[in-house]
């Protein structure tokens, strides 16, 4: 099964309409709660980078019977050091978005705690794509 | 400790979700970093926060959080109401202050997540 959903950079009132979206298709199909909020933390955290940073972005998420893999895909700034944004307490957000409770340079590092699998590529300039995947019985 | 009682200490507004109120709370984390509670593992968790947005309660949503205290005198919108009420949570209004909310839950029992 595989689901998409458009992101709008800048758009806080939208910001998490994909992982609500993924979270009731990953309860309707029974999967452990406990996988469950590892999946939607990790995705809401990636959504709200794109609505921080980016212009547009697009989350394509496909569930086979044993994991959710998920693409998080933006044109935006893009991130010139992958190493430095991974670290925790590194932002370059906005003061907007600190107001909102995020910018804390905490949304990378605890997508990777929350994700078996994890693959970010940038071109500065350009875009961001992250790749989560999540096994069911993990 | 159930959430009916959590209202009653912060003498709080149970804004919506009050036929949930009798729900078991186990621990309280006080924060106004969503990113902070976005890392917690816990179960059965009331967050207790100033912020009052539309993040606070998806954040809440995606954590599975039952139950949020807005200090402060903050006010919930209509539009948050209605994502908390189709996730069932319930929300909470309270009057005090961060300090004064937490203190009051502390001394009557209920424990911090670490």
């Amino acid at each position: 099964m595989e689901f998409k959903y458009d992101v709008e950079g800048g758009n806080f009132a939208k910001a998490g309409h994909a992982a609500s979206a993924v979270k009731k298709v990953l309860k309707q199909l029974n999967v452990n709660p406990k996988v469950i909020k590892r999946v939607v933390v990790a995705l809401y955290e990636g959504e709200v980078n794109v609505v921080a940073h980016a212009f547009k972005g697009r989350i394509i998420a496909d569930i086979d019977p044993s994991r959710i893999y998920i693409k998080i895909e933006d044109q935006g700034p893009g991130i010139p050091d992958i190493d430095l944004a991974m670290q925790v307490g590194y932002s370059t957000a906005s003061s907007k978005v600190r107001e909102m409770g995020f910018g804390a340079g905490m949304g990378l590092p605890n997508m990777k705690k929350n994700a078996d699998k994890l693959q970010i590529s940038s071109n500065v300039g350009k875009g961001t794509v992250v790749e989560l995947t999540t096994y069911f019985n993990s | 400790m159930e959430i009916k009682k959590i209202a009653e200490i912060l003498d709080a507004r149970i804004v919506c979700g009050e036929d949930l109120i009798d729900k078991e709370i186990h621990c309280g984390f006080a924060s106004d970093l969503m990113s902070d509670v976005l890392t917690l593992d816990s179960e059965g968790l009331v967050l207790v926060t100033g912020l009052a947005n539309l993040q606070t309660i998806r954040t809440a949503e995606m954590a599975d959080i039952t139950c949020v205290v807005f200090v402060r005198d903050k006010t919930v919108t209509p539009e948050m109401r209605k994502i908390a009420g189709e996730n069932n949570m319930v929300l909470l209004e309270c009057r005090y202050s961060m300090f004064r909310t937490i203190g009051k839950l502390y001394e009557a029992g209920l424990a911090p997540v670490y």
